[in-house]
């Protein structure tokens, strides 16, 4: 049974503020919304509110690193790289400085609607040098997050998720930086599945009901989007019959579909990529469930995107999903709450 | 090459018994000079700012000898984990102490005015301009991080407050006595992000920062006034929580006096109110380091030993006092000023192109007669 976890990120941010004294928590006005308020109030000398002014809170965020000190900006997504992106650049990006940007509700997990929405942000983050993008997929990689991006040398975005979030991966297996989970391995697989952040769990619940109408899939989930040079991501698609389904919370123009077909394009592997996700176009404000059945980035959607690559019905409808995830014991997609802080 | 050359740390020592008026005198000629040669340049960057900047490092900011080569390196490439051969042009200003001064300097299309200083100082070789805006070269045309006397890369404006906020707050964190003093342009008064500054320094009650401007009225489309005004600058900032000063940006005695006010008032035991100059620190305040500048701390501690003086730094209750207001002097400055043949150019004086033969001419025959006039 899949363990769902309140508040992950919340409990880990005070554990690595115990052992970091030069870990600083930068804030504006979204403290508690990116459960930040429990290290501020564990640590106030070493908690800064900046207000809603993304972009000076980017600049004091590079001063304090050039001083040695590590600063976790932690506000929304779209805050973080929409609005202040000449100050990201210029200022944090271009001296390499080890600033850690921890950006909460990526793609369309909020119902705050298209301003609160982060589509776009991987796409423009991967087109700064020197950055690195993690992503959560679950707990346990939420959880991964502050160790992982303490050991790098520059700075890291983080695809942050918040609330109550389902634990997919063994507790004690951490995020390894660049390394993609391999969650399926069919022999000789029909199909590649690549699946990044939340759309994993319905890559989860899609893959088994692929497997038992006879389809070999491999499913590999991602959490490093740069640097993106994982060899078994483009093995695996090599090594796939009809090819490969990307599958993300993110616009598929810039994001992990974008970063697979640029692999697989320079390597001249010669096999069709489906990509799944925002199809170049704005959301709006629902549930997480809703808006990820009108995308597409749900588990039918990827039984479909199966059956166009494999040239095949298989007869698989929403209710095989459903029974997929009752005897997993979880429907954590029922969780989505529109009264979230926002 | 770099390594042979010799550094002109000896002769910063020296550079405090200058007058100011005889440096900015001298960095206006120069930025003549190399304005002439390559065809053009920010020449009212030179008029405006000289006195500012020779203050600024003549009367105000207390720094090291310069630790940089005379002969500028060249450019190592841009910063990232895998080039440990990236570096700042900070040196020039200095070694990093707990107990000196950082210069920040943020409108960088004034770089060529600061290199000129630098090597009025002997901070910089004198034939460092030699490389100005060469290809491969640091000494840029429009100053980054890397160039002489750059510590951040500054030239998408308005970001370089931002960050000396931050460095400032770092320095109150880890109990630092030295300042931290920025240069800006009034153009960057029309970037949010300066007001965004402005906000925090007051809330988190940052006063070990000051900020000087070049208040000369000119931006790159012509005269601020019609592009779009930022006054009144003082009441503005005021009602922002900044200590004010609106002076002659021309007057060097004028331009110091802030800056010395403020030191006496935050009691600081190294400024003297009979003090003439700011004192250097001792030799042994400086670590006795000749190329090797102390870094900071490996894993600093976030204690608020010195600072702010009342208050808690998440949200200040009561007024904060007086010293732990960012210091602001406005500097008010004729972009023409020592070299009246500009004047003709006006309401635009942004960068100068020469429009013909007789125009260069004439500023030719301006510098000869400078030169003249020097020896």
């Amino acid at each position: 049974m899949i363990e769902t976890v309140t508040r992950p990120h919340r409990a880990n941010l005070i554990r690595f503020g115990e052992q970091h004294p030069a870990a600083l928590v930068l804030g504006a006005d979204l403290t508690s919304s990116c459960e930040a308020d429990g290290f501020r109030d564990r640590y106030p000398e070493r908690f800064f509110s900046f207000g809603m002014a993304e972009q000076n809170m980017l600049g004091f965020a590079a001063g304090l690193a050039r001083e040695g000190f590590l600063p976790y900006i932690h506000t929304f997504a779209v805050f973080i790289t929409r609005r202040p992106f000449d100050q990201l650049a210029m200022s944090i990006g271009y001296p390499n400085l080890p600033v850690r940007l921890i950006g909460f509700l990526p793609g369309i997990t909020t119902p705050g609607g298209v301003t609160h929405q982060a589509i776009d942000d991987i796409a423009l983050l991967r087109a700064i040098p020197n950055m690195t993008i993690l992503e959560a997929g679950d707990a346990t990689e939420v959880e991964s997050m502050l160790d992982c991006a303490q050991a790098i040398d520059g700075p890291v975005y983080v695809r942050q998720l918040r609330g109550e979030v389902p634990r997919l991966f063994p507790a004690d297996e951490p995020l390894r930086l660049g390394q993609a989970r391999v969650l399926s391995q069919g022999p000789e697989p029909d199909l590649a599945v690549i699946s990044s952040g939340i759309c994993t769990e319905e890559a989860m619940r899609a893959v088994p009901a692929l497997q038992a109408q006879g389809v070999s899939v491999t499913h590999l989930h991602v959490s490093t989007l740069k640097p993106f040079d994982d060899p078994q991501l483009i093995d695996a698609i090599a090594q796939a019959r009809h090819g490969a389904i990307a599958i993300e919370n993110h616009s598929v123009i810039g994001g992990l579909g974008s970063a697979l077909a640029e692999q697989l394009a320079e390597q001249g592997i010669g096999k069709r990529l489906l990509r799944l996700g925002l199809r170049d176009t704005y959301a709006h404000g629902a549930s997480k469930p809703y808006l990820m059945r009108e995308y597409g980035l749900d588990a039918l959607a990827l039984v479909r995107a199966a059956e166009r690559l494999i040239g095949a019905s298989l007869d698989i409808d929403a209710d095989h999903l459903a029974e997929v995830d009752v005897e997993n014991g979880s429907q954590p997609l029922a969780k989505a709450d529109k009264s979230e802080d926002l | 090459m770099t390594d042979s050359a010799p550094t002109p740390a000896a002769s910063a020592q020296a550079a405090p018994t200058l007058a100011v008026a005889t440096v900015a005198d001298r960095i206006r000629r120069r930025v003549l000079e190399h304005t002439l040669r390559n065809n053009g340049g920010y020449l009212s960057q030179a008029c405006s700012a000289a006195e500012i900047l020779a203050t600024l490092y003549l009367r105000v900011m207390r720094l090291g000898p310069s630790q940089g080569p005379a002969v500028p390196r060249p450019f190592a490439g841009v910063p990232s984990a895998a080039n440990p051969d990236a570096f700042t042009g900070a040196d020039y200003n200095g070694p990093k102490h707990p107990d000196l001064d950082r210069f920040i300097f943020s409108p960088v299309h004034y770089a060529l005015v600061l290199y000129s200083l630098l090597i009025e100082l002997g901070r910089l070789g004198p034939d460092a301009l030699e490389q100005f805006n060469q290809d491969g070269s640091t000494v840029e045309l429009i100053g980054a991080e890397h160039s002489p006397g750059h510590e951040v890369t500054a030239g998408s404006l308005g970001q370089a407050l931002s960050q000396a906020g931050g460095i400032a707050l770092a320095r109150r964190l880890r109990g630092e006595r030295g300042r931290v003093w920025v240069f800006m342009s009034d153009g960057e008064f029309q970037e949010g992000q300066t007001w965004e500054a402005f906000a925090a320094l007051a809330h988190h009650r940052i006063g070990n920062l000051g900020v000087y401007i070049d208040a000369n009225a000119q931006q790159c489309d012509g005269a601020m006034a019609d592009v779009m005004t930022i006054e009144p600058l003082a009441e503005r900032l005021r009602a922002f929580g900044a200590e004010v000063h609106e002076v002659d940006g021309h007057d060097p005695d004028a331009l110091a006096a802030p800056a010395r006010a403020r030191l006496r008032l935050a009691g600081d035991p190294r400024v003297q109110a009979s003090d003439e100059t700011p004192r250097q620190p001792p030799v042994d305040a400086l670590g006795q380091t000749e190329s090797q500048p102390p870094e900071p701390a490996a894993v600093p501690t976030a204690v608020p030993a010195i600072g702010p003086t009342a208050g808690p730094a998440t949200g200040p209750a009561a007024e904060p006092a007086a010293a732990d207001r960012p210091l602001v002097v406005i500097a008010r400055t004729d972009p023409c000023r020592g070299i009246d043949l500009l004047r003709a150019r006006a309401p635009k004086l942004h960068f100068l192109r020469f429009k013909s033969a007789d125009e260069h001419d004439a500023y030719e025959d301006l510098l000869e007669h400078w030169q003249d006039d020097a020896s």
